[in-house]
């Protein structure tokens, strides 16, 4: 079982093919797979589909990949902080498809668990829920109907990740709020490659404290990070223990 | 009339002792300044329960924000998760409330919080599962848009974030319930009387 590769490029060599379908992990510019996302971009793979919740900044995360037109559509949750994703939306150049984003989150999981479809209360009634599949079941007070919506599981030709530690067999362990997508982006992907900050021993992480066993990880790359601060908050020293802003 | 923290602290009053809550972005995030000696955790949809202030200057963590990409901290209580049990545990249920910003609220209760047509669409995030999911829906935010045109309507007007999900509406003028029929009065804001509180308001009070 040999999954760690020496960088990005060669990690990607082989699973990458125009028009594919890519499930990426991060939130905001946190947690995102960078390195692999600058390997695609210097692979020029183009016609790519994202299933990301957002589509980084102008110039970092999927940004770079807008930068050089290898996108053919996202389907993400927010996408608010990309001035170059918006035009090319409103000049037709980019598809998009927004998901709510538990149910993007969800769509993930369980297409990694090999679940094809299921029902959502998020998004009835708005137009989410438009051309879907609705249906009732009695979970309300005292057996009361509701409606559900079904969603698709999300099956990609490729995941791309970013954890903090491996081990030699791709157990991972993601680091605070880092992890957010990465471990559903990570099992809904057919095959999985995953960056992280450091790659440790086999037998050196706690079995007990694994969030995402290898099973799901094939390829692995160690490499250094920029981990760029999208909105950088603090609260002034002074106040000592009074709580600011949450 | 209410100001934006004076909105905040009433909608910090409908939190009860041992709560899981999620705030949104804007007037709702200053509700963490108001909850006093109550002992409410606080959820941030990207993964984390017990979410802390913001850092202080040179303790930043890239690894550690909030869903409005800020960097936060962490608590003795805190957890992390990934995004899929984040919202599997607002569609379940598990949060007990939310308090959201509107543009837009009717009297069926119905949420308008996302989009505009034909301007720049930045996308639901996790408005449309917070208000699907959680016990309680609280909603916060001015009376009137900027035109003075009331924002509590008969029928939202906007693409809906979620239907029939709005359980109370804090403004600032004053606090109303979405209940049978339309809206019912719970309380006028401070120097606002009941008539002015019904004229800026075009859904039906009952």
């Amino acid at each position: 079982m040999k999954k760690i590769y020496p960088n990005a490029a060669t990690a990607l060599d082989g699973l990458l093919h125009d028009g594919m379908f890519i499930a990426a992990g991060g939130f905001g510019l946190c947690g995102i797979p960078e390195l692999l996302l600058s390997a695609i971009k210097d692979a020029g793979t183009k016609d790519l589909t994202f299933a990301s919740n957002n589509a980084g900044v102008d110039d970092f995360g999927i940004g770079i990949l807008l930068q050089t037109r290898q996108v053919k559509k996202m389907i993400s949750s927010y996408v608010g902080e990309n001035a170059e994703f918006m035009r090319q939306y409103l000049s037709g150049e980019l598809e998009l498809e927004f998901n709510p984003q538990g149910t993007l989150a969800e769509r993930m999981r369980s297409g990694g668990c090999g679940i094809p479809g299921f029902y959502t209360k998020t998004g009835v009634g708005t137009v989410i829920a438009d051309g879907k599949e609705h249906k009732e079941f009695p979970t309300g007070k005292n057996g009361a109907m509701e409606t559900y919506i079904m969603e698709n599981g999300i099956f990609a030709d490729l995941a791309i990740v970013k954890a903090w530690k491996a081990d030699e067999t791709g157990n991972l362990v993601f680091r605070k709020t880092a992890r957010n997508f990465n471990p559903p982006a990570a099992m809904c992907g057919k095959t999985c490659v995953v960056e992280v900050e450091e790659i440790v021993p086999t037998g050196s992480l706690d079995p007990d404290s694994i969030h995402l066993p290898g099973i799901y990880v094939h390829r692995i790359i160690q490499g250094d990070h920029e981990k760029r601060i999208e909105q950088r908050t603090t609260r002034p020293s002074a106040s000592g223990e009074t709580r600011e802003k949450a | 009339m209410w100001d934006r923290n004076q909105m905040a602290a009433r909608a910090a009053e409908e939190l009860e002792d041992g709560w899981y809550v999620n705030l949104g972005i804007g007037i709702p995030t200053l509700v963490a300044n108001y909850v006093g000696d109550k002992d409410i955790t606080l959820q941030s949809e990207n993964g984390m329960l017990g979410m802390g202030p913001f850092p202080f200057e040179g303790e930043e963590d890239p690894d550690l924000i909030n869903a409005g990409k800020q960097t936060i901290t962490e608590m003795d209580r805190t957890a992390y998760f990934d995004s899929a049990q984040s919202f599997g545990m607002i569609r379940g249920g598990k949060i007990a409330a939310a308090i959201l910003g509107a543009m837009e609220v009717d009297e069926k209760g119905d949420l308008a919080n996302w989009m505009i047509p034909g301007k720049l669409v930045k996308g639901m995030g996790g408005a449309m599962d917070l208000v699907a999911g959680v016990g309680r829906v609280i909603v916060v935010m001015d009376h009137t848009n900027k035109h003075g045109d009331s924002k509590l309507l008969k029928e939202c007007t906007l693409p809906l974030t979620g239907k029939s999900v709005v359980d109370r509406i804090i403004t600032n003028l004053g606090v109303l319930d979405v209940v049978d029929g339309g809206l019912k009065i719970v309380e006028c804001a401070d120097g606002v009387s009941e008539d002015e509180l019904r004229a800026a308001t075009e859904a039906t009070i009952v």
